[in-house]
């Protein structure tokens, strides 16, 4: 098996589910010439022409609504929007229409589109570069939420996501599209949908991260190692539906947890998972379930290296559950 | 015909332009009258619903039949339609049955939607009408992609689109127009100026004289359509939807009409507009212009009569659907995914078993 960055690994899950199912089309901002402003949709346009590689005009309203006209219709859009900071203008398609459609119309219509966005910081894109907006769409009823944290489950969660019949929003943690290499299984490869992944085993603490944030809580964790603690780290992949029998399984094991998110803290999605861990490991926690965020300020340009949860703010979290 | 002038059909005199005339034949045309007589009696019996509580809530189309009757009689086999919550009448017209319909409208299990949203919000899979949301024009850009999709499996089908006045000034009407002037769609897009959205007079709502003629900024047609006169209202619509099927691309039509009620059984329409401007727009009330045509024609001899018969109709289907069972409270959790997910189904058992 070949090593492939993260963003390879997504372009190859395009191209895979592309040559296997002539419905499934992909369509934004400079997706087809260009390949993508990441180049996730590379070599796509050439392979499968302009009908199914759609160059659309610059009005995301129009992407996200198009494609779910193009999902009732009966292809299978994957919408790219170019970064999940300029989101917000689909926002209302994403939330009143694409969640709702099965909903409202009792299942006669659906919309299975797939939106993918670029997200998080760490590469010094200030503002509306940088943001996190994973909490308001798992916020919304009828959405499934994705974010993958390595290659291989960024091909086998984009394939999934792509032949599932629920709306999807898949947002890719920009940081770690090309500093991330793994093998990746050629050909068709799907990852479920709902499943965690435990990072790395341990039996005193359960940290809980997603995206970007994955390797700064491996790094957390084996500074834990040195000091003697083992720390399991669970990436949860799907972030709604969660797999909370994952968490759960682990909490009641270890009764600590700590869960990292690069997103602001207030209404985080930390603060559901917290919930539910004291909703239902009460009885086996040892110390308060723990958070390591970003800051409720908007995403600083210049102090974007503080502002982002590292190893150390990370391990002054588990230290204080450990020692709690 | 410039943009700016108004295609009419029916002369005030109860006789039709010849040239214009889209020669329906005699059954076709008295389907057209007793399809806006039941619309019309419709909205009588549902604002009669919510005044005595029986519903909590309906938006009327009277004053607008022959738009809705007219753009759905255009709609064939195999079209779509993405109508506004004003436009029973394109489905009711296009087969979408009464009892449905009715059954909506009350929302309980004689609802094939399951009482999942309030009175107006239709859709039927079977005739391609797509589910009603309240959001104005949301419905625009689905219609884009519903287009592309037929495009992409070469199927030769129109896409009909309705929506108000107001929906012009949203951003997804301008993502709309101009996706499909960009992409060559088959989109109809049937805006019913019945001049205002709500309070707010067309006047207030843009700046150009017409509604129309933002339509060449998309490179698409703008034609502009007597919205009362439910023959041109069919000649202009099934002329755009003949041009879409032939891949000719796109029309946005404006239809002026006047609504005659309140915008909903919500609103009081007297603090805005005056009794004066209504009783103007009464006298041209398009199902007694329609009505005094089929008269002439010797199609129809007593339009009271069949008024008369189309109340009873709905009274009927109402009666049969108003004691249907409500809908079972597990419902509430279903169709949310294609499968029911961990939490829904933990609040769903929380909920039934009284313990939630
Ligand atoms: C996006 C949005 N904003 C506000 C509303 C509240 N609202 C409902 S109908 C309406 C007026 C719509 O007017 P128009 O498009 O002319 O259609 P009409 O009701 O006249 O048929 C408004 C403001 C809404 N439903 N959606
Ligand atoms: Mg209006």
């Amino acid at each position: 098996m070949p090593e492939v960055t993260l963003i390879k690994a997504v372009n190859d899950a395009l191209a895979t589910e592309m040559a296997r199912d002539p419905s499934v089309c992909v369509l934004g901002e400079d997706v087809g010439r260009e390949g993508g402003v990441f180049r996730a949709t590379e070599g796509l346009f050439r392979r499968f022409g302009q009908e199914r590689v759609i160059d659309t005009p610059l009005n995301e309203v129009g992407i996200v609504g198009m494609a779910i006209g193009m999902a009732m219709n009966g292809l299978r859009p994957v919408a790219e929007i170019e970064f999940s900071d300029f989101i917000y203008p689909a926002f209302d398609q994403i939330v009143s229409e694409m969640a709702k459609m099965r909903y409202r119309s009792a299942g006669q219509f659906t919309a299975a589109v797939v939106v993918r966005a670029p997200s998080g910081g760490g590469i010094k894109g200030g503002h509306y570069h940088s943001q996190s907006p994973e909490a308001y769409f798992i916020h919304t009823a009828g959405l499934v939420v994705v974010m993958p944290s390595t290659p291989s489950d960024a091909k086998g969660l984009l394939a999934s996501a792509i032949r599932g019949e629920d709306p999807v929003i898949f947002l890719e943690p920009k940081a770690l599209y090309r500093t991330v290499k793994e093998e990746v299984p050629q050909g068709e490869h799907l990852v479920p949908i709902g499943k965690g992944r435990i990072v790395r085993p341990g039996d005193d603490l359960t940290l809980i991260t997603w995206g970007a944030m994955v390797p700064v809580a491996e790094k957390a964790a084996e500074s834990a190692t040195a000091e003697g603690a083992s720390v399991e780290v669970i990436d949860p992949r799907t972030l709604w539906p969660l797999d909370i029998g994952m968490i759960e399984a682990s909490v009641n094991r270890t009764g600590r947890a700590v869960i990292l998110h690069e997103a602001p803290r207030t209404c985080g999605f930390g603060a559901e998972v917290a919930a539910l861990i004291q909703e239902r490991c009460f009885l086996h926690l040892k110390s308060p379930v723990g958070r390591v965020t970003g800051f409720d300020t908007p995403f600083p340009y210049a102090l974007e290296k503080s502002y982002l949860p590292d190893p150390e703010r990370t391990l002054r979290a588990v230290r204080a559950a450990l020692e709690f | 015909m410039t943009d700016a002038e108004i295609l009419s059909v029916l002369r005030p005199d109860g006789t039709v332009d010849p040239s214009l005339d889209p020669g329906l034949p005699d059954p076709e045309l008295l389907s057209l009258y007793r399809h806006m007589a039941l619309l019309r009696a419709i909205d009588e019996k549902a604002v009669a619903l919510q005044r005595s509580g029986r519903i909590g809530f309906f938006v009327p189309s009277t004053g607008q039949e022959a738009c809705s009757i007219g753009a759905g009689h255009a709609v064939r086999e195999g079209d779509w339609i993405f109508p506004a919550y004003r436009d029973h009448g394109v489905g009711l017209m296009r087969g979408y049955p009464l009892a449905a319909l009715v059954g909506q409208i009350l929302g309980n299990t004689a609802d094939a939607t399951r009482g999942r949203q309030m009175p107006n919000h239709w859709c039927d899979r079977s005739i391609h009408l797509v589910s009603v949301s309240s959001p104005v024009a949301t419905q625009l850009p689905h219609a884009v992609g519903a287009a592309y999709a037929a495009k992409v499996r070469g199927e030769r089908i129109a896409v009909l689109a309705t929506f108000g006045d107001g929906g012009t000034s949203t951003g997804d009407f301008h993502a709309a127009m101009n996706f499909t002037g960009v992409f060559r769609l088959p989109v109809v897009f049937f805006c019913e100026n019945n001049r205002y959205a709500i309070s707010h007079r067309v006047e207030d709502q843009t700046a150009t004289r017409t509604l129309a003629e933002k339509a060449p900024a998309y490179g698409l047609p703008g034609v502009r359509v007597d919205g009362n006169d439910v023959l041109a209202v069919r000649k202009v619509v099934g002329d755009a939807m003949g041009r879409a099927r032939a891949g000719e691309g796109g029309t946005l039509i404006e239809a002026l009409t006047y609504r005659l009620g309140p915008h909903s059984t919500s609103d009081d329409p007297t603090v805005y507009r005056s009794e004066e401007e209504v009783a103007a727009w009464r006298g041209k009330d398009p199902i007694r212009r329609f009505a005094a045509f089929l008269m002439g024609r010797g199609l129809l001899e007593d339009p009271a009569a069949e008024e008369a018969g189309a109340k009873e109709i709905v009274r009927r289907a109402v009666e049969a659907a108003e004691d249907a069972p409500p809908v079972p409270l597990s419902s509430m959790f279903e169709d949310v995914y294609a499968e029911i997910p961990w939490h829904l189904a933990e609040q769903r058992d929380s909920l039934l078993s009284g313990k939630g």
